[in-house]
């Protein structure tokens, strides 16, 4: 069968995994009726232990779900500890059910693979050995590939059933209150890592840093948790996140970010209490600067900032030209600890942040995004997913979820290297194109064509020429040749959700 | 032309390529290496090959290390590396560009 953004889906993996292709990215008002987990009643008094392995033995049995957070990002040793535990308890079929997944755990997952210890994946993405391993058929059962707010959809629909959730934390008290803002391996936001705690039947925290009873402020609260598990140390603090924010010198992302902050300030939305979201790479963290003027120039102020936060962005509520920063997860040291001296940077969990199945997501009031893309096509579909040569090596993170604001940007070099960015057809649709407005590229912008609103507005900035994604593709094209088809075989070894669910694309094994 | 000795050109710089020309049997051998060998390997074969044919070298061993060159930098380091080779540096080949 096709889906709405015309890729093949296998009829077999559909069939047996109950989904529907991808139609939409409306979402609608559906009732829908959410989960909740099982309960071990106890008054709290025995919770820490100091044994991983015993607390694996009462908890994880064969063919569970697990799951873990991903904010230690590089410094987690959480991970590994647990895992090795759970490997060498022999336990077998497990389902890893990880908010992400990062480099520091790519070994201990295909062990895992290789032991027969996990046999199913599902997280926002993977990168280095682990997604060669998979791309090249390492995993028997596709990898299904979640946004952040999909993931906590599926937690709240039942369709990721955790068992037991192994949650690092900087600090928590014997019954478990904690947050992500004290302690020696800080990394602030929780946000991702409260559904979890919400969701699973199972509570463990994992913490170097046993603080008296109570925890205040308690992200994670005692009526969670079921055991505290004292270890050495949690993460390593100079490998969670990059120190001191150093902005980009590159001419090309600065011209890219100088050209996105000109649709901004040239779009219907830059006025008195909008709001906007920008990721962590260079040309994102430049766009937050040249904004920054803009809205000194023009005495505009932000009702708030989303997402995914770095320095420039705690800097901007630090100068009152944002009122508040919603915070699911922090990339720096600086917005981490921003978060704790600051009452107007919020910490959000991911349901909170983008669950599409909701009373309302913060992602629905958003004005403005800049996200990235390592492909975009001329139906504006974006890959955050695979590389040029077919392999997994990104993650969806919360690039579907942001694309529904008002006004999307996509900032991307035409071409890195000899690999065009701006593609005929991507080769993992992630991001449909439906919810895609604007194209922002070193050589000029492309407006998508369903937008005439945006074509009025931003068609006669200065300095910003204006082509059709044809055009630029084509521009591309000329510049580094056309490559050579890639080589898959017909294994579908990942498939990946849109944020309702539906299936969006596949990912085969590649032949080499 | 005749190869005289073994010469690079080239560095292994981004969107560079190096090019190292040494004496080769009866034809043009590659070695290719390369990160977008899948999409564009046959391509800078192409490139290089037929550069140094365009030079009248119909016998040369090249190893190639790419990363992500355009075509006409390909071209300029593969006639670099081959008047280097040759020892022609001193008569530029014109109008093989």
């Amino acid at each position: 069968m096709k889906n709405s953004v015309n890729r093949e889906l296998p009829d077999d993996l559909m069939n047996k995994l109950n989904y529907k292709p991808f139609e939409s990215t409306e979402i609608g008002n559906p009732d829908i009726q959410r989960v909740a987990p099982s309960v071990h009643v106890t008054t709290g008094n025995d919770k820490v232990v100091d044994s991983i392995e015993d607390v694996v033995k009462k908890t994880v049995k064969d063919g569970m779900t697990i799951s873990f957070h991903h904010h230690f990002r590089n410094g987690d040793f959480v991970f590994n500890k647990v895992m090795r535990v759970i490997i060498d308890a022999g336990i077998k079929n497990l389902t890893l059910a990880p908010s992400s997944l990062t480099g520091v755990m790519n070994d201990m997952v295909i062990e895992a693979i290789k032991a027969g210890t996990i046999t199913n994946i599902t997280s926002s993405g993977m990168r280095g050995s682990l997604g060669d391993f998979v791309s090249h058929g390492g995993l028997k059962n596709p990898v299904i590939f979640r946004s952040h707010g999909n993931r906590a959809r599926a937690i709240e629909h039942g369709d990721i059933k955790i068992d037991v959730a192994f949650l690092g934390v900087p600090n928590a008290d014997k019954l478990g209150n904690a947050n992500g803002m004290e302690g020696d391996a800080v990394f602030g936001s929780l946000g991702y890592a409260l559904m979890d705690a919400q969701y699973a039947n199972k509570v463990i925290l994992l913490t170097d840093n046993i603080v008296p009873y109570p925890n205040t402020p308690a992200s994670i609260k005692q009526t969670q948790v079921d055991y505290v598990v004292k270890v050495d140390k949690v993460g390593d603090p100079d490998k969670i996140g990059s120190g001191a924010t150093r902005f980009t010198k590159d001419p090309k992302e600065l011209k890219i970010a100088e050209t996105v902050n000109k649709v901004i300030t040239n779009s219907p939305y830059f006025k008195d209490g909008f709001s906007f979201q920008t990721g962590s790479g260079g040309a994102a963290l430049a766009v937050t600067r040249y904004l920054r003027q803009s809205m000194i120039d023009n005495n505009i102020k932000a009702s708030f900032a989303l997402g995914g936060i770095t320095k420039p962005t705690t800097d901007l509520l630090e100068e009152g030209l944002v009122n508040k920063v919603m915070d699911v997860q922090d990339f720096d040291k600086g917005a981490a600890a921003s978060m704790h001296n600051n009452k107007n940077q919020q910490e959000i969990d991911a349901s909170w942040y983008a669950d599409p199945d909701n009373k309302g997501a913060m992602v629905d009031q958003l004005d403005v995004v800049i996200l990235s893309a390592l492909e975009i096509d001329t139906k504006f579909n974006v890959n955050v997913m695979s590389g040029s040569d077919g392999v997994i090596r990104g993650a969806v993170g919360g690039h579907q979820d942001a694309a529904t604001a008002k006004l999307t940007i996509i900032s991307a070099p035409l071409v890195r290297g000899r690999i065009a960015t701006v593609v005929p057809d991507v080769t993992t649709v992630v991001t449909p194109g439906e919810s895609v407005d604007v194209l922002v590229t070193e050589y000029g912008i492309a407006i998508n064509p369903a937008r005439k609103d945006l074509i009025q507005a931003l068609s006669h900035i200065p300095g910003v020429p204006v082509y059709t994604i044809e055009q630029l593709q084509q521009m591309a094209e000329k510049r580094v040749g056309k490559p050579e088809p890639l080589q898959f075989t017909d294994r579908t070894v990942a498939m990946v959700e849109y944020r309702d669910g539906s299936i969006i694309d596949t990912i085969k094994e590649v032949k080499d | 032309m005749e190869i005289k000795s073994t010469a690079v050109a080239g560095t292994l710089e981004s969107s560079d390529i190096q090019i190292m020309i040494s004496k080769g049997s009866s034809d043009i051998q590659i070695d290719l290496e390369s990160d977008v060998k899948k999409e564009f390997g046959k391509q800078i074969n192409q490139v290089i090959s037929s550069t140094l044919q365009k030079m009248g070298i119909t016998a040369a061993k090249v190893k190639a290390v790419d990363k992500g060159a355009l075509d006409c930098v390909i071209k300029a380091r593969t006639i670099a590396a081959a008047q280097r080779a040759t020892k022609t540096t001193d008569k530029p080949a014109w109008e093989v560009l």
